[in-house]
């Protein structure tokens, strides 16, 4: 071992406040550390993950029973707004840009992101974004006009409480922090990465991640700049968006989706990242199809950028724009299929080990399949037509963003708590947490495409007593508190294993990336020193002089 | 190493912006044909006025690229007095415009009056705001050339303002050719 030439690591960009993981509320505040500023992300994101999770019951309650008083109309909608508005701004993406916060350093052995003042300020505007917010709630009611606002409802005649104000403003601060991040995450990845790995030989988490930023700092300039022209109209009496004034609510439809398009793949990418670290580690076996898989990767993004009409197909934009973007639409399913199947062939002959982490991981390839499926059926116009805006939609968009990235996350918290903290989660609790998830979200969710097909409407704060309308919703409500159970369950597991988790060492799961070469947690500067990178799996490699990777050209 | 970081993040950083003024030139163009009463650029501006302005921005695009070269040389003197100018060049920029807006409402085009005013008070007023942080960068670097020496470090920052103010520069020249020039046709 001692003659193979360690790479010395590199010099800190700038001093750090301590290196032990709780050092008093001071060293939080001014953190420049990224492994610090990850948790803050994390911890933020679980906190607004709750409140999102509240919301959402709140609606179920209000659903449980047709005609129930619960909720009145006007609150309802600034339930379903904020919820919306909630998981896609202040929990999936930031959560995504968390683990990549954490990971990518660690797996590209650098001691730091590339800027590190830069990564606190993306992290502080996302807070505070959020917080601005969640105070129009106490500022005279919360946007009420759905997550993705549409004009005119935004605009100033039918929205004359501050709510979208406050939720254009928020939105903008959180906007600039993303794209922050994501160029920050651009350039740590290009100029940082230790001597040896190639753009080729990175992680796949890395490469999503990589991929993912790009598509970010392409996506988020679309958001910025409506959220500016809507909040122009509403201060300055603009007319953007306005129809009397001859503006066009059309091209909010156009701007908004050309971003909102690529930020369903923004909440995804990172998700495939943690999929393709942890099935490879719990089959025993390397990745199948390295190369396919990041290249699949590049052409979701590419093609991405070229759907966003396919939100809009009930708008009547013309035969031959709804063919294009229809056929456009069904185009991405072929880069998903084919990732789908590179993860099954890693687990064919695998030793498969059914920790959490991997259950998270397999629940993930089911319920995104779903949800894919799902999806390409929207790219049929004719079906989009019969079924926009019913709770078929809410139904796939949960498959993919619940099922998908979440169940992604939960595989991937599993999967790197013991390196940020450095014990294990309990893995009994862990598999309560599952099994509970697992239940709960199928019974809140699968149902929800036959209400869809019924032609219960969504965003409607309650239902006539159709046959088997009640009993549908009910069952629906009752799924989604288990998946509120589950969350405690989740929540209970990291308090008891924070105390008193198995020590995990510094490579519990025999990981073979460079994340798992230091101490968990990570000191300060993160490694002592960087293992040489000969191929993907340097660890190996080091496990195995005899036998390396880079020996078969990988 | 810092070098490549610090510019790469800015031309990173640049293409995000450009997709940014891209939707609102986009906007520009496409409410331009759908403005049905009002002021329009061709009845409220004077092109002839603003491309001479627009001149003095882009010969501020050489003199910084002359600043940056003195620079390089490690001549000092002549560094500060080219900055100097591409300061004052940007400046007489922004005093042309506030010059211009100011005329526009007193003849009362405002944001509020139609889709041009909306449209071009957004779009342009954008770009001057980007004018003025290159302005707070380049005299920020001004100053420090003046009272303390300059090392590496600022020498990797000055690379990056200045190829941010190209990036105003340019789209300006987009700006200018579609709303100004398109008014003259």
């Amino acid at each position: 071992m001692s003659d193979i030439p360690f790479s010395p690591a590199a010099p800190l960009p700038m001093p750090v406040s301590g290196g032990r993981l709780w050092l008093g509320l001071l060293s939080w505040v001014s953190a420049v550390d990224h492994k610090q500023i990850a948790i803050l992300y994390l911890l933020t994101t679980t906190f607004f993950f709750i409140i999102g999770g509240l919301e959402a019951l709140l609606m179920r309650l209000q659903l449980a029973w047709p005609g129930l008083p619960f909720l009145d109309p006007g609150m309802y909608n600034q339930i379903f707004t904020m919820h919306g508005t909630t998981m896609v701004f202040l929990v999936v993406v930031p959560a995504l840009l968390g683990f990549a916060t954490y990971m990518v350093p660690l797996m590209i052995g650098a001691s730091d992101m590339a800027f590190p003042r830069l990564n606190a300020l993306s992290f502080w505007l996302l807070l505070f974004g959020g917080l601005l917010l969640y105070f129009s709630f106490i500022a005279g009611g919360a946007p009420a006009a759905g997550w993705f606002s549409y004009a005119p409802l935004s605009e100033k005649p039918y929205s004359s409480q501050t709510g979208l104000d406050y939720w254009a403003l928020g939105l903008l601060g959180v906007g600039v922090g993303t794209v922050a991040a994501g160029l920050n995450l651009i350039v740590t990845i290009f100029a940082l990465r230790t001597p040896g790995q190639s753009i080729r030989k990175v992680p796949l988490f890395v490469w999503m991640v990589l991929v993912n930023s790009f598509l970010i700092i392409a996506a988020l300039p679309a958001l910025n700049a409506s959220l500016v022209m809507l909040l122009i109209d509403r201060q300055l009496n603009a007319h953007f968006f306005t129809q009397l004034g001859g503006g066009s609510p059309v091209l909010w439809q156009h701007y908004f989706w050309s971003f909102g398009h690529p930020e369903v793949y923004i909440m995804v990418l990172p998700a495939f990242g943690i999929i393709s670290e942890v099935i490879p580690v719990f089959s025993r076996k390397p990745i199948f199809g390295y190369g396919f898989v990041a290249a699949s990767t590049v052409a979701i993004a590419l093609l991405s950028l070229g759907v966003w009409a396919h939100h809009m197909f009930a708008l009547g934009l013309g035969h031959a724009w709804d063919l294009a973007f229809g056929a456009s639409s069904m185009l991405i399913a072929v880069p998903t299929g084919v990732k789908i199947f590179n993860w099954i062939a890693t687990m064919w002959g695998g030793t498969i080990r059914f920790t959490t982490s991997m259950l998270f991981a397999m629940g993930f390839l089911i319920t995104f399949t779903i949800g894919g499926l799902s999806g390409v059926t929207f790219a049929v116009v004719p079906i989009d037509w019969q079924v926009t805006d019913t709770y078929y939609v809410v139904a796939h968009m949960h498959y993919v963003l619940f099922g998908g990235t979440l169940f992604a996350m939960f595989a991937g918290v599993y999967y790197w708590f013991p390196k940020m903290t450095g014990r294990l989660l309990s893995e009994p609790i862990g598999i309560l947490h599952f099994g509970l998830t697992f239940i709960g979200f199928n019974l809140t969710f699968f149902i929800q495409h036959f209400l869809g097909l019924a032609g219960m409407p969504r965003r409607v704060y309650t239902y006539p007593d159709f046959p088997w309308w009640a009993a549908m919703n009910l069952t629906s409500t009752i799924g989604a508190f288990v998946l509120g159970l589950s969350v405690l369950v989740f929540l209970a597991n990291w308090a008891v294993s924070l105390r008193n988790g198995q020590v995990a060492g510094e490579n519990p799961w025999g990981g073979w990336t460079l994340e798992w070469a230091t101490t968990s947690p990570p000191p300060v500067h993160n490694f002592d020193r960087v293992p040489p990178v000969r191929s993907r799996r340097p660890l190996w490699d080091l496990a195995h002089p005899e036998n390396p990777d880079w020996r078969h050209g990988q | 190493m810092q070098m490549e970081k610090s510019k790469m993040i800015m031309a990173w950083f640049l293409a995000s912006e450009a997709a940014f003024f891209g939707f609102l030139i986009l906007a520009y163009i496409y409410y331009r044909n759908a403005i049905s009463s009002g002021p329009t650029a061709k009845s409220s501006l004077d092109p002839s006025v603003t491309a001479i302005y627009t001149v003095l921005l882009i010969a501020s695009s050489g003199t910084v690229w002359i600043a940056q070269n003195k620079l390089k040389a490690n001549r000092r003197s002549d560094f500060r007095g080219w900055l100097l100018v591409t300061v004052a060049l940007g400046a007489i920029f922004l005093v042309g415009q506030g010059l211009e807006y100011a005329r526009l409402l007193r003849h009362d085009v405002t944001i509020s009056r139609n889709l041009f005013g909306s449209s071009f008070f957004t779009l342009t007023g954008f770009h001057g705001l980007h004018v003025l942080i290159g302005l707070a960068m380049l005299t920020t670097m001004l100053g420090m050339a003046w009272f303390s020496s300059i090392g590496s470090k600022e020498w990797i920052a000055f690379e990056s303002i200045a190829l941010y103010w190209h990036f105003v520069d340019v789209v300006w020249i987009v700006i200018f050719s579609i709303i100004y020039l398109g008014a003259l046709l």
